[in-house]
């Protein structure tokens, strides 16, 4: 364990100068926070502080602490070793109520509101009796904090039937009724469209005037280069250090996540593209008005488009995971009906999901059975499992993907994003699917997990299969696609061809058009 | 805390059962007088040792005096035959009540040859009595097996008692475990028993009454098992078709249900079935005199635990319960995998009634009544999650033994009916603190990480 005083976060931030906060006093230090769980280092030890006034990123790969060390700050861990203070004195918050008292707000992915009562009632849920107001109160200060905020939210509207990024507006605009001088957001953006991320970067640098601390953790580096005044990387369960950005480049950053420097980061294997494997004609349902296109065997389709282009019907529609109203689909050339998944996958067509908790693994049964689900039939006779013929092959998964488990009989859900992910292509390529789609392949993994989806990516395109990939993520539509498909609003409305040449400008066009 | 956790998680339960049985043999401890054949076996000992010709009542007649109940019948046959098998048959056997041995006693009072009474301990005051009233035979000596210390939960008719109790909930919590663990619930198996039980004892009436054949028995019992498959099909395609929540669906069905039962049987019980029904609920195999009822459910836990653990129908059963979109995403036929368990626990619910028939050698539509209650308490106590995705059929069979050896001990030990409803709502409430306080171990851990 290195001393406290060496680490380097502790010490004077050297390029601190060049940032707007740099004299600013500080909301918020952590110190030498050591935690451990049962059988886990999760954080070896960590320092880092936020000024007031300043957007402070928290970066570093799954698994590496940062939503540990987020937990200590709110109290929701209680460090083994080391301090945290707030506002230049120690604390010690025990629950989220005490963390509000302390000034300390926190926004997890999964949002604290209830979702049938109004924006109203849970802005105001959870304060004191003699603190409570009367309706018109309430409703009166809940205008004037959603125009501080510069938001139009009916204040009487209920929390389910607004969307996510207006909930997430509303769990912000708490946290400044409550006076909160630290606000912690962990992947804010991650459920959000391209504009909903401008408005709340928005609304974060009007707040970062009003003297609030935030401290953010994102995958995203491109809004960490575009938004954050300061970042701090976590690996291995250890803070490296915190570097004001203007310093920083993004391969620099991305080396001090990884620990080893990245040759590229797509590293796109281009080949001559096949026969045509999937067909689509003329195919309809959900927000998907019509579709044609063909993806061929050993090519990366990208699929791009704004959240709510279709994309994602579009393909649930090819696996029959819902029902077309129209068209047809060939496989090989030959029309083929799917009713169900269960058709889908028997006839070669796999879908990894955007949402890989909900609807890609069954968090509760362990890495193998995950692994088996749609492949028991391959060590099966009857019906009845040969489990040592199920767990040869999974292992042997393991070894060639890499996917770090405990061992065969973890829960799915103690994996990391990266290792579900890696789980799931270990399934489809176990059932040796004709055609993988991918939705959104590398939302919520860290960029090394990231690096290796695409060599998995380019492996499958190498066995001839056809790829068909959406993504939200312009750089990687570009940098692993062969050709590159646009949906605006249920219909494909633009083809990239000449995708090494192509700029996300013309991309975000075709979306939009 | 971790390897603790753990340890509760898988074993706790047959922990608290083995702890329970060790109470209650405790709290049972008690002057034992044997009865039945094994009273025999003792007492024929004594007899031949004092009817010899060197013994105390040397070349005394012996009569053996008993009530007429199943197990003194036994008792007096045995003793009989052991006699008769040793050269010194008894003068007399005697079944019955005061009467008939008053009756048997005079002959011997007139004779003034020396008499010798056996009997059974608990019927001693009464031989007593009656000689009383002889005066010649106010000495005649009353033998008794000999009395030991045992537990009275610990003997063998006792546990075969609590398991043929069980065995009509523990067969029902196998289908029970199925469906919770798929996240449904089905209310309707009470009911389900009461029809079987009616249209077994229904069909076997028409089939002949109490003249009707052991193919007609299994005829009527498959048929009742075939109609109650049918009814869970029902509740199966209302959950699986119409997204009808099992809850509502299975309760809807536990109404319909009863009420079939009732106008099948015009609300009255139906006693026409022949003697041998009985077979199957109370008749007991001759090597080890376990139940067949017991043995039945001993069979069906061995194939649901297979089935469960090792084939993948039963991995489909356990990812539908963990999360049924995931399930059907990677290709399970969730619908058919619910079709499936709702039909088993159906028909399942359909053969508890017609055991249920035969061991009360009746049918009727107040069979099984809040049954369900007890079964899904079976299932819980034995640590299946009612949120789906966890659970084991051993787990159900613990639990169910739980539940039978609590209300058997009370029993035993006296504890009045009113008192046994709070002490068996708390097993269970505790069983559901110990699930949740394994969950928060998981969350803990999941937050790790």
């Amino acid at each position: 364990m290195p001393a406290p005083g060496k680490d380097p976060a502790t010490l004077p931030d050297p390029g601190g100068a060049g940032t707007r906060a740099a004299e600013a006093p500080l909301v918020l230090r952590v110190t030498g926070v050591a935690k451990a769980f049962p059988g886990v280092q999760a954080i070896r030890t960590a320092s880092l502080e936020v000024r007031r006034g300043e957007i402070h990123a928290l970066v570093g790969e799954n698994g590496a602490g940062k939503s540990t060390l987020i937990k200590v700050v709110t109290g929701a861990h209680r460090p083994d070793r080391g301090t945290v203070e707030l506002n230049g004195r120690p604390v010690r918050i025990s629950d989220p109520r005490d963390a509000l008292h302390a000034g300390v707000a926190a926004i997890y992915q999964e949002f604290d509101l209830i979702p049938a009562l109004s924006a109203r009632e849970n802005l105001f849920l959870g304060r004191e009796p003699r603190h409570r107001l009367d309706v018109r109160e309430e409703r009166r200060r809940a205008r004037e904090v959603f125009d501080r905020l510069g938001i139009a939210i009916d204040p009487e509207a209920l929390v389910r039937d607004l969307p996510v990024a207006h909930q997430q507006l509303v769990e912000i605009a708490r946290a400044l009724l409550a006076d909160a001088r630290l606000l912690i957001m962990d992947e804010p953006t991650a459920a959000l469209t391209p504009r909903e991320v401008e408005t709340l970067f928005g609304i974060l640098a009007d707040l970062r005037r009003r003297e609030i601390g935030i401290l953010f953790i994102s995958h995203r580096l491109d809004e960490v280069f575009h938004h954050a005044d300061r970042v701090t990387v976590m690996r291995d369960g250890a803070t490296l250090g915190t570097w004001p950005l203007p310093e920083l480049t993004r391969e620099a950053l991305i080396e001090k996540m990884v620990g080893r420097p990245l040759e590229a980061e797509f590293p796109k294997v281009r080949a001559a593209a096949g026969v045509a494997r999937l067909t689509v004609r003329g195919l309809r349902g959900g927000r998907v008005r019509e579709a044609t296109f063909a993806a061929r065997a050993g090519e990366v389709l990208g699929i791009a488009g704004l959240v709510g282009a279709g994309r994602t019907d579009l393909v649930r529609l090819i696996f029959g995971a819902d029902r077309p109203e129209g068209g047809t689909v060939l496989l090989d050339g030959q029309p083929v009906t799917i009713r169900s998944p269960w058709d889908a996958i028997r006839r070669g067509i796999c879908l990894l999901t955007e949402d890989r908790a909900n609807q890609g693994l069954v968090l509760g049964l362990s890495a193998r059975e995950n692994f088996a689900l749609p492949n028991l039939g391959h060590w099966s006779r009857v019906g009845w499992i040969a489990e040592g013929r199920e767990r040869a092959a999974f292992l042997h998964y393991v070894e060639s993907l890499n996917i770090r488990v405990a061992g065969p009989e973890q829960a799915a859900r103690h994996l990391s994003g990266g290792n579900q992910q890696k789980l799931l292509v270990a399934r489809w390529l176990e059932s040796d699917s004709r055609v993988v789609i991918f939705d959104e392949p590398t939302r919520g993994i860290d960029v090394g997990a990231k690096y290796e989806m695409y060599l998995l990516i380019n492996d499958l395109a190498a066995r001839g299969k056809a790829i068909v990939m959406i993504s939200s993520e312009l750089p990687e539509i570009l940098g692993m696609s062969d050709r590159v498909l646009v949906m605006h609003q249920g219909r494909i409305t633009g083809e990239i061809t000449d995708v090494a040449g192509a700029t996300q400008e013309q991309v975000l066009e075709l979306a939009v058009r | 805390m971790n390897a603790f956790s753990r340890f509760l998680s898988q074993y706790g339960m047959l922990f608290v059962l083995l702890l329970l049985c060790v109470f209650f043999s405790l709290a049972t401890l008690r002057e034992q007088h044997p009865a039945g054949a094994g009273a025999a076996r003792a007492l024929e000992r004594q007899i031949v040792a004092a009817a010899a010709p060197d013994g105390a009542h040397a070349g005394a007649a012996v009569l053996i005096a008993a009530r007429a109940g199943e197990a003194d019948l036994r008792f007096a046959r045995e003793l009989a035959r052991r006699l008769a098998a040793r050269g010194r048959p008894a003068a007399a056997v005697v079944t019955g009540d005061p009467a008939a041995l008053r009756e048997a006693l005079e002959s011997f009072a007139g004779a003034g040859r020396d008499l010798l009474v056996a009997t059974l301990e608990t019927d001693a005051p009464i031989v007593r009595g009656v000689l009383a009233s002889f005066p010649a035979l106010t000495a005649t000596p009353i033998l008794t097996p000999p009395a030991h210390r045992w537990p009275t939960f610990l003997l063998a008719d006792n546990l075969r008692n609590v398991a043929n109790q069980i065995a009509v909930i523990a067969i029902l919590a196998i289908g029970m475990t199925m469906v919770i663990v798929t996240g449904g619930i089905d209310l309707s198996v009470g009911s389900l028993i009461a029809l079987a039980a009616v249209v077994t004892a229904g069909l076997i009436g028409h089939l002949g009454g109490e003249a009707a054949t052991a193919g007609g028995m299994l005829l009527a019992g498959a048929a009742a098992i075939g109609i109650c498959a049918l009814i869970g099909s029902f509740s199966g395609l209302m959950i699986t078709r119409f997204a009808v929540p099992p809850f509502i669906a299975t309760l809807g069905m536990m109404q319909v249900t009863s009420g079939i039962a009732y106008i099948l049987s015009q609300g009255k019980p139906i006693y026409r079935v022949p003697d041998g029904l009985v077979t199957l609920g109370r008749g007991t195999e001759p090597l080890l005199g376990l139940p067949y009822a017991v043995l039945m459910m001993a069979g069906l836990y061995l194939v649901a635990h297979l089935l469960m653990s090792r084939t993948t129908l039963g991995r489909y059963v356990y990812a539908v319960g963990g999360n049924a979109e995931a399930a059907r995403l990677a290709g399970v036929r969730v619908r058919a995998v619910q079709m499936f368990v709702y039909v088993t626990c159906a028909a399942l619910a359909g053969l508890g009634g017609v055991v249920m028939a035969s061991q009360l050698k009746s049918g009727a539509p107040t069979y099984g009544l809040m049954y369900e209650l007890y079964v899904i308490a079976a299932v819980v106590v034995g640590g299946t999650s009612l949120s789906g995705g966890e659970g084991r059929i051993l787990g159900t069979l613990i639990g169910a033994f739980i539940i039978a050896v609590i209300q058997n001990g009370m029993n035993l030990t006296n504890v009045e009916s009113y008192t046994q409803k709070v002490v068996l709502g708390l097993v269970i409430l505790g069983a559901v603190l110990l699930d949740r306080m394994k969950h928060r171990g998981l969350g803990r851990r999941r937050a790790a990480h």
